[in-house]
């Protein structure tokens, strides 16, 4: 896919407490750096390095990435939360590219 | 010992003694984002060998199956999105995109995936979507014709068929000839070919819910596609299966919408009626 686009799917509202389930997704071809094109030229890395993902400033989940993972990274975790808020979601690519996106919740 | 019998049901099939026992596909309901239910057991047309025919996602693992019910997860839907840019981006010497004439999608194109392959009696043959798609692109917006495969033609043939998401696949034999290329289609459908000496019949018909080595063999129904193949990480057209199916065979493959292959479309198409559009489905 030729656009590198973030998304989020998260439930608009929880409970105080609550323990919810943060689905992302990221369109990225994650380019290894170890295929060669035709004319056997190596294609240069370029995949997403590393995710993180905040709470009201306060970090929720982050992690690396490596050129293992396929194109189109998918990641999914959970939160508890207490208040409400907005989540931060930040993609770094390796060409510097930093790709955002934010969600907000209401806690009840 | 299960691995066995299997493998010997398999055999004996093979030499023509015919199935032994079936390893059934699983009872589960299939429903997208718990919004769009979608028919994958429906009672065949009549002249069908089943009396019922099931969607492939019947025969699928449990992991693949979850990912098809939530769009989010579904990595097809991925290029629905950029379906929608092309549908809404102009091109060629005109200057037109898809939506100047046939305006929202969702609602000028629903259900019209589930319809195909429509006869088109100017051509004198069946067209599915990516030949209807080229025709409309040289005739009206006077741009090249998708070359077969290209990611832009896949992106929105999956968009179009994803707009019949739910709707149950029904084709009209009665338009012009079509009757002809379904005779046609089923002639190639039981016919054995390749030094494996194998027709689409002998998986999908004779054999389906079996074990062919690690992949559970479906009815070979088209309403999936086109589908997002995990195994490709990308979405796979219908006659891209088609001619991988029939190089499986050690045959010699038929290009991508000859004569033959489009009439093996309209047959299987038909094969597969009442099931629901699942465009894009995910599979193995």
């Amino acid at each position: 896919m030729a656009k590198v686009k973030p998304r989020v799917k998260l439930q608009k509202k929880a409970d105080k407490g609550e323990v919810i389930t943060i689905k992302t997704l990221i369109s990225h071809p994650m380019e290894s750096g170890q295929r060669k094109d035709k004319s056997g030229n190596v294609i240069p890395r370029k995949i997403i390095n590393s995710f993180k993902c905040e709470f009201n400033g306060k970090p929720v989940f982050s992690c690396d990435m490596d050129p293992a993972i396929s194109a189109n990274p998918y990641l999914e975790f959970m939160a508890k939360v207490e208040e409400s808020g907005t989540f931060a979601f930040t993609w770094v690519d390796d060409d510097g590219s930093v790709y955002t996106t934010e969600e907000k919740i209401t806690v009840e | 010992m299960r691995k066995a019998i299997v493998f010997g049901a398999a055999a004996l099939a093979i030499v023509g003694a015919g199935a032994a026992s079936f390893a059934e596909p699983v009872n589960d309901e299939l429903v997208i984002d718990g919004e769009t239910k979608i028919i994958t057991r429906a009672k065949a047309p009549e002249g069908s060998p089943f009396e019922e025919v099931t969607s492939g996602w019947l025969y699928r693992t449990k992991e693949t199956r979850a990912l098809e019910a939530d769009s989010f997860e579904n990595p097809g839907m991925l290029y629905v999105e950029r379906g929608e840019e092309i549908w809404n981006m102009a091109a060629g010497a005109a200057g037109k995109s898809c939506a100047e004439c046939h305006g929202d999608a969702s609602e000028s194109m629903k259900g019209v995936g589930a319809h195909y392959p429509k006869w088109n009696a100017e051509a004198g043959k069946p067209f599915n979507l990516e030949l209807q798609i080229n025709a409309c692109r040289e005739a009206n917006m006077k741009a090249e014709p998708y070359k077969f495969d290209a990611p832009d033609q896949k992106a929105l043939v999956t968009y179009i068929k994803n707009q019949s998401l739910g709707t149950p696949v029904a084709i009209d034999l009665d338009a012009g000839e079509m009757r002809a290329w379904w005779e046609k289609g089923k002639e190639a459908y039981y016919t054995r070919m390749g030094q494996l000496n194998l027709s689409c019949a002998s998986c999908h018909e004779q054999n389906n819910g079996k074990y062919i080595r690690a992949d559970h063999l479906s009815q070979g129904n088209t309403n999936g596609f086109p589908t997002y193949r995990l195994k490709q990480a990308n979405m796979v057209s219908l006659h891209n299966r088609f001619r991988g199916c029939i190089r499986d065979t050690r045959a010699a493959q038929p290009k991508a919408f000859s004569d033959v292959l489009m009439a093996l479309e309209v047959y299987v198409a038909w094969r597969g009626t009442g099931l629901s559009v699942e465009t894009p489905a995910v599979r193995q």
